[in-house]
């Protein structure tokens, strides 16, 4: 699903690389956390996944398409293969919970009907029943990222990317938001998480990619977060 | 493609940043009309330059009885027509033709001419204007003092107007008047470039939420940019309407005023107006158009 082939990235005025070498695969319906302290590329990685940016050197295939020969115009379509969920949330504030999920099926041009259809079942499947017109200034910062969860998945991507989604969140709720990762990774999708959480990476025993100054340094089935953090 | 989301997003869009939004329409608007004024202008000068072109362009006023000019000495003989007459149909290269108007002739003329004028017309009598020829020439700008040296001075001659000489300076002033008018107007153009490129990177700015998740999401460029170009175009439609109201009373009030002063028609139809205003919606449709999707490209990439 997602294949680097000694992948470089080194950014404009940047002695050191953003990562180096990167050479890994991510199957279809993997469940991968990507964990590292900051600085050690985990962003990075995310960012060229979603071809925002482009490799100095090495291969990226996603979803089958190889992103340095992706067409800029071709790039839209690639996106919207891919979910993203990220630390803040970046929810419209002045949408209801329910236009904000719409709107990322609005902006591709799906018809009305069809996002009347869809997008109270995505609310229902990431715990949100009953707040559907609620402005996310009126949710928990749980709720907030159930509500993009929910806008990310809601057109059935191949890929879903989060960055740090419980980097705002309690503990307590963090598990809640993991259980709705969960819940998506279980329809088929693939989830690449990058994280600092070592609870939650400890007690979801899934495959663990460690960065460490943009090299791969761990690659681990049924890891945990390690001893050095 | 949806349109009344695209619709909904540039009604947010406008009413964001109105204040910049009402800027950019009165901008557009002035500078619309003043561009439209200068082509107004423009016409019609040429249009008076063509009519006077075509008419007598010079005129021999010739002695009759009662003549106040002092060389005058009474009417002008049988002898000194035909000798003048005769001077001018030598000059075949510049002379095109030469044409007598006799008092009464000139009577008819000047009631026709000054048909908007009837209390001058009733107090003028035939005897008391002055016969000419009229000389119509091969190239009016060169040959002017040829012919008119050729017939000054010689008896019978009251004196020699080249009705040319007095409108240049009348044309002269009206090129000035619509050069400036040209100038300040490009000037506003420059400026309402700038603001619909200011407006545009506004509304993208503030609207970076909304561009992030709709690139996120897979929005194509299209999609994306189609509202903010709408917006420029938008706002440029909105003064180019009320341009063409400042056209339409330039037209009526001004142009037409002016008219008044001149006793010939050669104002400017209903089909010069709509062409002159057909040309500011191009013209207003396209410097927003164009700036908006420049200024798209730079602010808003994929």
């Amino acid at each position: 699903m997602i294949e680097f082939q000694n992948v470089t990235k080194v950014y404009p005025n940047q002695n050191r690389a953003a990562l180096e070498n990167v050479d890994l695969t991510v199957n279809k319906g993997e469940f991968v956390f990507l964990v590292g302290p900051s600085g050690s590329g985990k962003s990075s990685f995310l960012r060229l996944i979603l071809r925002e940016e482009r490799p100095n050197d090495g291969r990226i295939l996603v979803a089958g398409n190889d992103l340095a020969r992706l067409t800029n115009w071709k790039v839209p379509a690639l996106r919207r293969k891919i979910g993203c969920v990220f630390q803040d949330f970046r929810l419209l504030p002045s949408k209801t919970v329910e236009q904000n999920v719409g709107f990322a099926l609005e902006v591709i041009g799906k018809p009305r009907r069809f996002i009347k259809r869809v997008v109270p079942e995505v609310l229902d499947l990431v715990g949100l029943e009953g707040k559907h017109d609620r402005m996310p200034d009126q949710l928990s910062g749980g709720e907030q990222q159930r509500v993009a969860m929910a806008r990310a998945f809601v057109n059935r991507p191949m890929i879903l990317l989060a960055d740090e989604p419980t980097g705002n969140i309690d503990p307590a709720t963090s598990i809640g938001i993991m259980k709705v990762l969960d819940r998506i990774n279980r329809t088929g999708t693939t989830v690449v998480m990058a994280t600092h959480d070592a609870a939650i990476v400890d007690s979801m025993r899934k495959r663990v990619i460690e960065l460490e100054y943009g090299k791969v340094v761990r690659d681990q089935n049924r890891g945990i977060y390690g001893q050095a953090y | 493609m949806r349109s009344n989301f695209v619709f909904q997003e540039i009604w947010v869009g406008l009413r964001r940043n109105l204040t910049m939004t009402v800027a950019l329409v009165v901008v557009v608007a002035i500078s619309l009309s003043l561009l439209g004024t200068g082509l107004l202008f423009v016409k019609q000068v040429d249009r008076t330059r063509t009519y006077w072109q075509s008419q007598v362009e010079i005129s021999v006023y010739l002695c009759y009885k009662g003549d106040i000019n002092p060389t005058c000495h009474g009417a002008i003989t049988a002898a000194q027509l035909s000798s003048i007459e005769a001077t001018l149909n030598g000059m075949p290269n510049d002379v095109q033709k030469v044409t007598y108007v006799s008092q009464q002739q000139a009577f008819t003329l000047f009631k026709s001419a000054m048909s908007n004028e009837q209390s001058l017309v009733s107090t003028v009598t035939p005897s008391e204007l002055p016969p000419s020829l009229e000389i119509k020439l091969v190239n009016p700008s060169a040959d002017y003092n040829i012919v008119s040296t050729a017939v000054q001075g010689a008896p019978g001659v009251d004196s020699v107007i080249d009705e040319m000489t007095i409108l240049e300076k009348f044309y002269s002033l009206l090129n000035g008047l619509r050069n400036a008018v040209v100038v300040v107007a490009l000037i506003l153009v420059v400026a309402a470039i700038l603001l619909v490129a200011n407006t545009i990177r506004l509304s993208a700015f503030n609207r970076r939420r909304e561009t992030g998740i709709m690139r996120l999401v897979g929005a194509s460029n299209f999609y994306i940019q189609l509202p903010f170009l709408l917006e420029g175009v938008i706002a440029g439609l909105a003064g180019w309407v009320i341009a063409a109201a400042l056209l339409i009373g330039v037209k009526s009030l001004l142009l037409n005023n002016l008219q008044q002063y001149f006793s010939y028609n050669v104002g400017l139809s209903a089909g010069d107006l709509i062409e002159v205003i057909v040309l500011a919606m191009v013209i207003g449709v396209a410097l927003c158009g164009v700036t908006a999707f420049v200024t798209l490209r730079r602010y808003l990439r994929v």
